[in-house]
């Protein structure tokens, strides 16, 4: 029913782009338009940047770009798998497969690009596919269980994503078959290429350069490639990542000029040769080339948007630096990364050891950065990208961007002292200038919260490291940064809370919100509440209003896993267990049907037990003597032993002995985050005690002591506190350690990075819990004494207690009937979870 | 279950005792094959039901989540990935695409009926 007034728009197309086209416009002008989208894929268009995500969990709806009902609620109407089949220009209108004819005024073809296939012989057989939709996903997925071997054609920025999804799938041996003498040979130089090849390998992933496959072999599925050289490659499946190829057969039958090599010729408008009819994204060809990524997508939606509510756009030479992700390697190029001299000067920094490559291409007057590569560490990659594009003037030695800061002041620009030009968020758009207005004027001042008002961040994501900066940068600008308070709730530091209940001697969740807080509360401040009045009063944490408070975790006493069963960890102080404990954890295991796992931490991990179940089995487990291992709570895990002077020929000192005292001594104790511990019985480190918040190693003459070390996605070494001194020292220094930590630090902050952001650093800490320069040391052993005095187990307590024991029921109308809807499957003989994208 | 007044789809069922339900917190209770989260929002003297299946990952727990308030809005947030659910009306306040069903709740002589 369109009205004289009315233009109507038809889309054809409804992937990345083609939706960015209908977003932007209704943004700008909504009543003036009357937009049809026709998708070729039955699925609303979704995120294929993101799309190996769909292999580590998300589900088809999560990588939507908008639900179904947005096309709808903004007045579009969309028809998705029905692709539109003919254009008729003469009519202006436009036929689908299932028949709908829909005319147009304007027409935007968004139809992007396929895999492009080399004519193989071969290519048709069971067991090779492609990489590009969530389709082609589902198929590899399947396929995949049932191959063992797997290889890639093309090594790529999309071959090495789709090669990272065959070792993710579970395959044996994942191969790349890769045409050019390097890796990714658009993106990085020889040298990278050579640095990225190891670390794949060390992923696991096996590369062949210099192979062009002939033919791939098999009868009916496919049972290995064939090469020009002549040598072969068994493997049972096969994904080719050759590159990508523009859907341009619908311009083509339309009349419209397209490239011999494929591409819908557009102009600097984007208008093809027919002027009403507009072609954006993968299937554009645009200054003699195709765009193969989202950003310059993007910016051709906003160009025909503007166009067509009447200003005038034209579309720029787009940049085209990338940055890989996923892989589990880090590697960027930016700029011109191959730019040689003499039209330069290349600073390279190559370290094998570490498996780190940089390349950064100066200008010849050593003014302005070029481009440049990185593989192995890409940490600098936005802000070095930011001073490419913005030509910023460089330090007097560049050296340092690549090389990092050595000692003293970040290296070159930091990201305030980019101009307010500076593109931040490519993908949207958004400069510096427009983000710093967002966060300082309207209060957008945390990154969810520039999702919802700017979208940054929402593209590729890729500038969100750099947007946290400028949140930072902003806000203490504003003298805003410094007080880290807890929520909207409570104007207070972790500190000052715990300062505060202890003076006024609170114990409970709603006597500290009456006294300190306003409003209810929330998923925020109740845990870290519970967790300090347990650091001050170690009660139980499930009396009195507290279980409410507490995470899921600790108010079960267990760790919930996906499907809402838990898991049960036993306290094995040290790693020691005798075989009659070991047959009471097998038989418990049994009995309840829990998968057993040694764990990472020298204990065992019982899962898939049913909240009701869970007070039968601690029953069991108390009976044979364990304790609860608290693997749920911000608290002491595991003392890590290794077998020390007692057995083994070169241990100087009983480091089991020594663990399981630590262990038994501050079992139990809540912190803001967990702490760990090791202790190894001599300097060959076998309980990797330097990789703990605190850690001791054997001497000859007694017991060195680390502190601050921390495994995790950040490692860092432990730093010595105190050397050579005897086991009752050594704990003293723990206890007043710990307490230090405990009463300072901020909330869910393992002891490395409180350290780190210490003031004084190591020399600091020495100072106060040493030297005592604060006179404090009495008063945190007396705490830390408290706490050990008061210890309890808390499954016994439950177990003993019949109003806590209550609680532990799926159904309070009937406790006696558990969850109908958890669901396992069964794996080598035990069970797991089912995944979440089956269950619904 | 007990029958009060019905209306053409839906049903006040007896759910369960006050005492059922923690003071500030929730509970699961099943209502002719459902599943439906009880909180009692003692702070604030108010009760509320909601769907116990997080629509997140379809997870039966919002009962197990701790409640609270943003702004004047009661909400649960879910234990697993904290998407934050408003107790009044089920909408999702940190996720705009997801939302859960919330029932009409009425505390009677220490009983607990819901209208499923
Ligand atoms: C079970 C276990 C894996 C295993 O099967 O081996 C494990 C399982 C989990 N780890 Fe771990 N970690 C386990 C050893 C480790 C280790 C190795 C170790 O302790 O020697 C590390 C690195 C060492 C370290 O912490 O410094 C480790 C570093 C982490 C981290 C990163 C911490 C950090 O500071 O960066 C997290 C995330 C967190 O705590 O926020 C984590 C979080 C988790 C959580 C709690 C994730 C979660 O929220 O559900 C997992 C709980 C599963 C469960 O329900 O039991 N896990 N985790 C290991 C239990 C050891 C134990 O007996 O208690
Ligand atoms: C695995 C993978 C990883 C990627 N990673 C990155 C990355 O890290 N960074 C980056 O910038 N880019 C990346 N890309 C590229 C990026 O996804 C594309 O640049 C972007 O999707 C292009 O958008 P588009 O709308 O032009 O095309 P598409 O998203 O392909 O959408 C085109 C749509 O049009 C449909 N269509 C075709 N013909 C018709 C017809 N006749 N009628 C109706 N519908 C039709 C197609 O089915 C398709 O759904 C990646 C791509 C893949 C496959
Ligand atoms: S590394 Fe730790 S947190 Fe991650 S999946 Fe393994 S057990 Fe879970
Ligand atoms: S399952 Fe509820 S937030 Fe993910």
């Amino acid at each position: 029913m369109s009205t004289s007034t009315e233009t109507r728009v038809v889309v054809i197309g409804n992937g990345m782009v083609g939706y960015k086209f209908c977003e932007k416009l209704i943004a700008k002008e909504k009543t003036h338009f009357r937009l049809t989208v026709f998708g070729e894929e039955s699925q609303v268009a979704y995120d294929r940047v993101h799309l190996s995500e769909y292999f580590a969990g998300k589900s088809a709806d999560d990588l939507l770009m908008a639900p179904r009902d947005w096309y709808s609620e903004n007045g579009i109407e969309l028809y998705t798998g029905d692709p539109v089949v003919d254009i008729d220009r003469e009519r202006k209108q436009v036929r689908s497969h299932h028949g709908l004819v829909v005319g147009y005024d304007y027409l935007i073809l968004a139809t992007g690009s396929g895999a492009f296939v080399p004519p193989v012989d071969g290519v048709e057989k069971d067991g090779v596919f492609v990489y590009r939709t969530l389709e082609d996903l589902d198929l590899i997925q399947s396929y995949a269980r049932k191959a063992r071997k797997g290889a890639v054609i093309g090594g790529g920025l999309l071959g090495l994503e789709a090669a990272k999804a065959l070792l993710d799938l579970g395959v044996e041996e994942a191969h790349v078959v890769e045409f050019a003498s390097r890796l990714m040979p658009r993106q990085i130089d020889d040298a990278g290429s050579g640095i990225l090849q190891r670390q794949l390998e060390s992923l696991g992933l096996q590369i062949h350069l210099n192979k062009s496959t002939q033919l791939i072999q098999g009868t009916d599925r496919i049972e290995g490639l064939q090469f020009a050289d002549g040598t072969e490659l068994p493997v049972d499946m096969l994904i080719i990542s050759a590159g990508i190829r523009p859907r341009d057969e619908l311009a083509k039958i339309a009349g419209l000029e397209t490239h011999p090599r494929g591409g819908i010729m557009v102009n600097d408008q984007l208008q093809t040769s027919d002027p009403s009819i507009f072609a954006i994204g993968e299937c554009a060809l645009v200054h003699q080339m195709i765009y193969g990524l989202v950003a310059p997508g993007y910016e051709m939606a906003e160009v025909v948007a503007s166009q067509l509510i009447g200003n005038a756009r034209s579309f720029k030479p787009f940049d085209m630096s990338t940055k890989l992700k996923l892989i589990g390697v880090d590697v960027a190029s930016f700029g011109n990364p191959f730019a040689q001299e003499p039209d330069c000067r290349t600073i390279t920094y190559d370290n094998k050891a570490k498996g780190v490559y940089k390349r950064i291409n100066v200008s010849s007057d050593g003014k302005t950065l070029l481009g440049g590569i990185l593989v192995g560490d890409a940490e600098q990659y936005n802000m070095l990208l930011q001073t490419c594009k913005n030509l910023t003037i460089l330090p007097p030695n560049p050296e340092d961007l690549i090389l990092g800061s050595r000692g003293g002041e970040e290296a070159g620009v930091g990201v305030m002292g980019l101009p307010d030009e500076a593109l931040i968020c490519s993908c949207e758009a958004l400069t510096k200038g427009q983000l710093c207005h967002e966060i300082s004027e309207n209060g957008q001042n945390t990154v969810e919260a520039l999702k919802k008002s700017t979208k940054a961040c929402t593209g590729c994501g890729g500038c969100t490291p750099l947007v946290k900066d400028l949140i930072q940068g902003v806000m203490k600008q504003q003298g805003l940064y410094v007080r880290n308070t807890i929520c909207e709730h409570f104007d207070y530091t972790r500190q000052e809370v715990l300062d505060l209940i202890k003076i006024n001697q609170l114990t409970t969740y709603n006597e500290v919100l009456n006294h300190l807080g306003k409003g209810d509360g929330c998923e925020t401040c109740k845990p870290l509440v519970g967790s300090v009045l347990a650091s001050l009063w170690n009660e139980n944490i499930l009396q009195k209003d507290r279980a409410v408070i507490q995470d899921s975790n600790d108010r079960y006493l267990a760790n919930i896993q996906k499907g809402g069963t838990y898991s049960v960890v036993p306290r094995i102080p040290g790693g020691e267990i005798t075989p009659d404990k070991l047959i009471t954890i097998g038989q418990v295991a049994k009995r309840y049907g829990l998968y057993t796992k040694i764990t990472g931490g020298q204990r065992i991990d019982m899962f898939g037990a049913h909240v009701s179940d869970l007070p039968l089995i601690w029953e069991e487990l108390i009976e044979a003597g364990f304790e609860s291992g608290h693997a749920y709570g911000k608290a002491l895990r595991t003392v890590k032993s290794c077998v020390g002077s007692t057995w083994c020929r070169f241990g100087v000192q009983d480091s089991v002995s020594f663990a399981i005292e630590l262990e038994e001594r501050y079992k139990g104790i809540r912190a803001p985050h967990k702490f760990k511990s090791g202790v190894s019985g001599c300097i060959r480190e076998c309980a990797e005690a330097q990789s703990k918040d605190f850690g001791v190693i054997a001497t000859e003459k007694g017991w060195n002591l680390y502190v601050g070390g921390n495994g995790g996605s950040k490692p860092q070494h432990a730093q010595l506190l105190a050397a050579d001194v005897d086991k009752e020292t050594c704990t003293r220094l723990i206890d007043r350690f710990l307490m230090f930590y405990i009463k300072t630090a901020d909330p869910l902050t393992r002891t490395a990075t409180w350290l780190n952001k210490l003031e004084g650093g190591m020399s600091y800490l020495k100072a106060v819990v040493v030297d005592d320069v604060l006179g404090i040391v009495a008063d945190l052993e007396k705490e830390m004494q408290l706490l050990v005095d008061t210890y309890h187990c808390e499954w016994k307590e439950v177990v003993e207690n019949p109003e806590l024991r209550k609680r532990f029921s799926h159904f309070v109308n009937v406790p006696e009937q558990k969850d109908p809807t958890v669901q396992f499957d069964s794996m080598r003989n035990q069970t797991k979870a089912r995944d979440w994208k089956t269950v619904s | 279950m007990e029958v009060l007044h019905s209306t053409t789809t839906t049903t006040w069922h007896q759910a369960c005792t006050v005492e059922d339900i923690p003071a500030d917190g929730g509970a699961c209770v099943l209502i002719e094959g459902r599943q439906i989260a009880i909180f009692n929002f003692s702070r604030r003297n108010e009760w509320f039901a909601t769907d116990n299946q997080c629509p997140h990952r379809h997870q039966m727990v919002l009962s197990r989540g701790i409640i609270g308030s943003q702004g004047e809005e009661p909400k649960v947030a879910c234990p697993f990935h904290k998407k934050t659910f408003s107790l009044r009306d089920g909408s999702c306040l940190n996720d705009e695409q997801y939302s859960i069903a919330t029932y009409p709740i009425e505390i009677r002589g220490g009983v607990v009926y819901v209208e499923v």
